[in-house]
Order: structure tokens, then sequence, then C-alpha cells
């Protein structure tokens, strides 16, 4: 039969029953409209990932003290992450570009009436290019004010706007836990991260965070920068074994420290961010599955209600596999059309999650179409059943029902 | 030659397709086959016997059943319900196979056939008229004639399907559907959706049985028409002796037996 004569008919059929129609079809509108939304939040929230950890800076390395332990936890402060390793590694890894000693404390922020806890970063002038942090205003403070222990700062933007609210941080003095700092730098801003801010901030000297502010002879961590286009995983041999040379650490003993570099980090967030997406796409693919059996009911009873239709449509010449090819194609088409609504319902699910909360879904037409396709591979495999069913009726019994 | 056959039925007048097949059954006559004795015989019916299992009971639908119908001849097939006229009209129709003895129709034996063929003859060969018509709702009348030549795979099914409605005297109710169209048209609808592959024979059950007398008096002038100027084959199987009577032959059954 006409592959046209077959859709008018299959059409005709579903449209003279169209409340059964689209109850049967629900099912499919529903899971093809959830698996498309599911997807796009998962691949919207890795894309959101991705920029945010690329905004840390490019070839990023981070060395931490300590080591995940067999249980996974890391406890809670080391002391033996120093100075003279930030040294080691930068002149025996020739790959490493530039690094910085990194102190991190919070501290008590005074100016004028304003009074607030403020998060310090000590940092060598390398951190800023090292970190992507980008000036507004003012100057970074140089290697000799480094060297100096100089009391200055460079101040986030969201720090700036709750101390000076609105006016012009620069040349200001502010009280860091009772010492004075002068501010000489105000931060772009880059935008919350979730599980760090670095708009609200101060950035000052190492040293001075080290000696005058904390009073610490060892490093919260080490930032590095690798030049570009060498390999992450050699520098990572080779800065492993520059600190256990360090740390006296003979080759069969763990680690002290952990390394990491930014695409491990990202591959990390990435990989939770699968495993969800896929953990809420099997879900959704369920209540597809769960569609399909909705189908297989209504084609059931469809087949039952045109038993005689069968009958008539056999004694006119209909081979077995012109009847099963009508009901099979009806099937199909009916979970096509629910699968072509789903795409427009998980679209529009898109559209009301960006719109309603600050986060944008990333919609990739290869999901939708396999969504699609899907649906309609789901009409087809549970409208067999029913179309051979229909096939098989005895012609006579079929035109003898009423 | 089957092919040869088929092809050439499409696209010719009737009346010179109706002589090609007479002359086919001829051939098939003078070359001593034994599928057709003569070339004026449309079907040969030969010993049929059919048995149906009704719980634990067997019930000896047709016995021994033998019968012959010509070419361009209109027979009724008579009996009263429960005689088996049933049975054997789902024979003749192809829509069943004998336990045993032999089925030829149109210089072929159908009764070994199976699924498929059974199909194929009964789309080729066979016109159904039923008695409660039995066209598809919603679709047009147009479309119901059309289907059979759809199944058949028919090039220009719209236009046989047309002139097939033109020859029951329905051109102008082509695009109404079923529920539009009076019990009486609605038949005619059956008859040219019969007609309009060509077939060997039209079989119709009852097709009076639930018209008015007025219109059951112009749907058996059609037939009369359809047999006298057209020289289609056609048997009626009813209960009604005043249907019979316009038949040129009647065969009476009962008890799964030929009376006469």
């Amino acid at each position: 039969m006409l592959i046209l004569t077959l859709i008018k008919v299959s059409l005709k059929s579903l449209w003279a029953n169209k409340m059964r129609s689209f109850l049967a079809t629900l099912g499919i509108i529903i899971g093809v409209g959830a698996v498309i939304a599911m997807l796009a939040l998962g691949e919207g929230a890795k894309r959101q990932i991705t920029q945010k950890v690329s905004s840390l800076g490019s070839n990023l390395m981070i060395l931490r003290p300590g080591q995940k332990g067999s249980r996974g936890v890391q406890s809670s402060t080391y002391d033996n992450l120093k100075l003279e390793d930030a040294e080691a590694i930068l002149h025996k890894v020739p790959e490493v570009l530039q690094l910085s000693p990194v102190i991190r404390g919070s501290a008590q922020v005074k100016y004028l009436n304003q009074n607030t806890r403020v998060p310090i970063t000590g940092a060598a002038v390398t951190y800023f290019s090292i970190r992507n942090f980008a000036l507004q205003h003012g100057r970074p403070f140089t290697d000799a004010e480094t060297r100096e222990q100089a009391r200055l700062a460079v101040i986030g933007s969201q720090t700036a706007d709750d101390l000076f609210k609105g006016r012009s941080p620069l040349g200001k003095v502010i009280k860091v836990n009772g010492l004075n700092f002068k501010i000489i730098g105000l931060l772009k801003v880059k935008g919350d991260e979730g599980w760090y801010n670095p708009d609200n901030q101060l950035i000052i000297p190492y040293t001075t965070a080290m000696k005058q502010l904390f009073g610490l002879d060892y490093l919260g961590g080490i930032d590095l920068q690798i030049k570009k286009g060498v390999d992450p995983e050699e520098v990572k041999k080779k800065i492993t074994a520059v600190m256990r040379h360090q740390h006296r650490i003979p080759a069969d003993m763990p680690l002290d420290f952990t390394l990491q570099s930014q695409a491990e980090v990202l591959e990390t967030l990435n990989s939770i961010t699968l495993a969800l997406t896929l953990l809420l796409g099997g879900i959704a693919s369920i209540s597809l599955l769960v569609g399909g059996i909705g189908i297989m009911n209504i084609m059931l009873v469809t087949v039952t209600e045109r038993t005689r239709e069968i009958g008539i449509r056999k004694a006119l010449g209909a081979r077995n596999r012109d009847i099963l090819r009508q009901f099979l194609f009806e099937s199909t088409l009916i979970s096509l059309i629910g699968g072509g609504i789903g795409v427009a319902l998980g679209i529009g699910i898109c559209y009301l999650i960006d719109s309603i909360f600050s986060f944008s879904t990333l919609i990739q037409p290869t999901y939708v179409a396999i969504a699609f396709s899907f649906s309609a591979a789901v009409g087809t495999f549970f409208g067999f059943y029913p179309a051979l069913r229909a096939a098989r009726q005895d012609p006579i019994e079929a035109l003898r029902y009423e | 030659m089957q092919d040869d056959g088929e092809n050439a039925r499409f696209g010719m007048k009737d009346h010179f397709q109706l002589r090609f097949k007479a002359w086919r059954g001829f051939c098939v006559g003078v070359t001593g086959s034994i599928e057709q004795q003569g070339a004026f015989i449309m079907l040969v019916v030969e010993e049929v016997t059919k048995r149906y299992r009704m719980g634990d009971q067997e019930i000896l639908a047709l016995n021994r059943v033998s019968l012959t119908v010509d070419r361009a001849e209109m027979v009724a097939i008579v009996g009263a319900s429960g005689s088996g006229k049933s049975t054997l009209m789902h024979i003749l129709g192809c829509l069943d196979r004998p336990d045993s003895g032999r089925y030829v129709l149109n210089g072929r034996d159908v009764s070994r056939l199976l699924g498929d063929e059974l199909a194929r003859i009964r789309n080729r060969e066979i016109g159904f008229v039923f008695q409660t018509f039995n066209l598809l709702p919603r679709m047009s009348a147009l479309e119901n004639v059309e289907l059979p030549l759809l199944y058949a795979g028919h090039p220009a099914a719209k236009i046989e399907a047309a002139k097939a409605l033109e020859q029951v005297g329905l051109a102008s109710r082509m695009y109404h559907e079923p529920n539009q169209l009076s019990g009486g048209q609605r038949q005619r609808v059956a008859i040219a959706r019969a007609l309009v592959t060509n077939p060997s024979i039209i079989l119709a059950d009852e097709p009076t049985g639930n018209l008015d007398s007025k219109s059951s008096e112009e749907i058996m002038a059609v037939f009369q028409r359809l047999n006298r100027e057209d020289g289609r084959t056609i048997i009626i199987v009813t209960h009604e002796q005043e249907i019979a009577a316009k038949c040129q032959r009647q065969i009476r059954i009962r008890d799964g037996q030929i009376l006469s």
C-alpha cells in the first residue's frame, strides 16, 4: 500500500479518537520532554563548570599539602609546605612558567565605621596572572614591596562595595586585624563561583601575610602556571620528583602533598556532572518506556475494536503483512507525534528553567534527535505485538465480530 | 501464463478481458489439463468436506459437496441457517480451505493454498458483497472502492475506482462517507468495490438482507445488469426465495449436502 494512503488512514483513525490518542501518547510526550530537559540541564551545568574552571587561569596547577586519606578525608592543617619547596620547583622544573605561594585565611577588616570579616589571600605578584585576575583600577604590589613585607592590599570588587559604598577605595587605609593596610588596586568583577567568591577578598603580599598577619612559617599551597604546549602529566611527574626530594620521601612511601592540574579538576567535575546527567536522563527514559506500554495498551484496544475492519481488509485481499504494516505504522506514527510534542515540551521546560533560575540550559540537537528517534523506536517496539495480533486474525472470525 | 493474464487484465476493456479469460480457460481445456474440463466453466467444487469442532462436538458443515458454475452464470445458493451455506461461501470465497476435496477456480486449484496466496486470490479473483455492506467508516466511497486496488498495487487506483462507482450509478456520491449514504447506496458502493479488480466471480452473501424491498430490487437489478451486459459470474447466497428466483439457477443446500 502506498505510504501516503497509510499515513492518511492512520491519521484518520488517530483523529477519530482524539482524546484516547492523546492519553496514549502522553507518556511519550512526558518521557521525551523530560529526557530533553534533563540532558539540557546536564549540558548547561557542564558548560558552566568548564567556563568557571577556565576562568581560574589557563594551564593552572595547584599544589596543596596533605594527601587524601584512604577514606577520602583530608585532615585540616598541614605545616610541611615551605617557601623553599616553591623555590626548588621554580629552579628545577623549567616547564613551570611562574608560580606563587598562597596563604589563605580570614581577618576582621575595618574602615571608619564599616567592619566585616573578609577572606585574605597572601600571594606573590605572579598570582594575578596565574589566576587571571585583572585590575579595574590601581596596580598590584611589586616584587620589591613583597620582599619588604609592605602592608599593601588589592581589594575584591564586592569587598570594596561593602567597605566603601561605591566610593573609590584607591589610596584608602583600612585596618586588617588591627594593622594598617593601604589599598593600591581594585580587582575586576569575576563572578561568584559557588564554592568560592573571588570578588570578596583582599590580596596582600604573602610575606606580609605570613610574618605580620598570621604568623606562619609554612604555606597554604602553591599555584603554578605551566608553559603552553607541555604535557601536564610530564610536568606533574617532575614536580612530584622535586617534592619527594625536598621532603625526603622514599619512592615507596606515600606523598604528603597533592598536585592537581586544572584539566584534572575539570575532568573530575565533568564526570560528576555526566553521572548526574545520566542518572536524570535514565530516570526520564523510564517514563519513555512506560509511555511505550501505554501505546501498547491503546493499540491492543484499537485492534480489538477494529477486528471487523481487519476482516474486511483481509477479504479484500490484504495479506497478513499488510495488516501488520498498517498497525505498526499507526503505533509508530502516534509515538512520533508524541515525540514531536515532547520535543516542544522539553524545549519549553528549558526556557522555563532559564527564565526562572539564573541558569542556562544547553539543548544539544543530537540529544533531541536521539530522544525523538527513541520515541519512534518505542512506538514500533511496543506496537509490534498488537500489530501481530491484528495480522493473525482469522478473516472469517473477524468478519463475524460485532 | 498466470502472470501474463494478471498484467493484461488492467487497462483493458472489460469484455475483452473476459474473453481473454475464457480463451485462457479454453487453452487449458484443449491441452487436456485436469484442472479444467471446459472453456466455459468458471469454478468446480469436487467432493468438498469441511468439519468444525464446537466444544467436544464435531460438526460436519459440508459433506462431499460438488458443484460447477459456468462463466457468466448467475447462481443462487439457497439454504436455511445452519445448512452449511455460509461454510460453502467461505470456501468459495477463499476465506477458508476445505478439509478434503478440490476447489478449482478459474483454472487453478486453490484448495491447498496458504495465507498470502489465498489473500492474493481473494484480491484478484473474488469480489465480496456482504449483507452488512462492510464499508470502512471514515473513508469516502471512492477510498473504499480503491482499497482492493491498493492491496494489488494498482498504479491508477483512483481512476479505476471512479469508473466502478460510475458503473453502479454513484458517480455523484464519490466523496460521501458511508454514513452519508442510504442502505441501497452503500450496497452499491460495496458492489463497485467488488467489481473494481475485475474479479472472476462476485460472491454476494445475503446482499439484500439489510435492505427494504425497493432497495432490494434496485440491488438485484444491478446484479442482473452486470450479469447480462458485462457477462459477470455472480453467486448469491440467500435464504429468500424471491431473490433466488431472479437467478438463472438455484443450488439448494441442507445439512451440508447439495439437494439440487
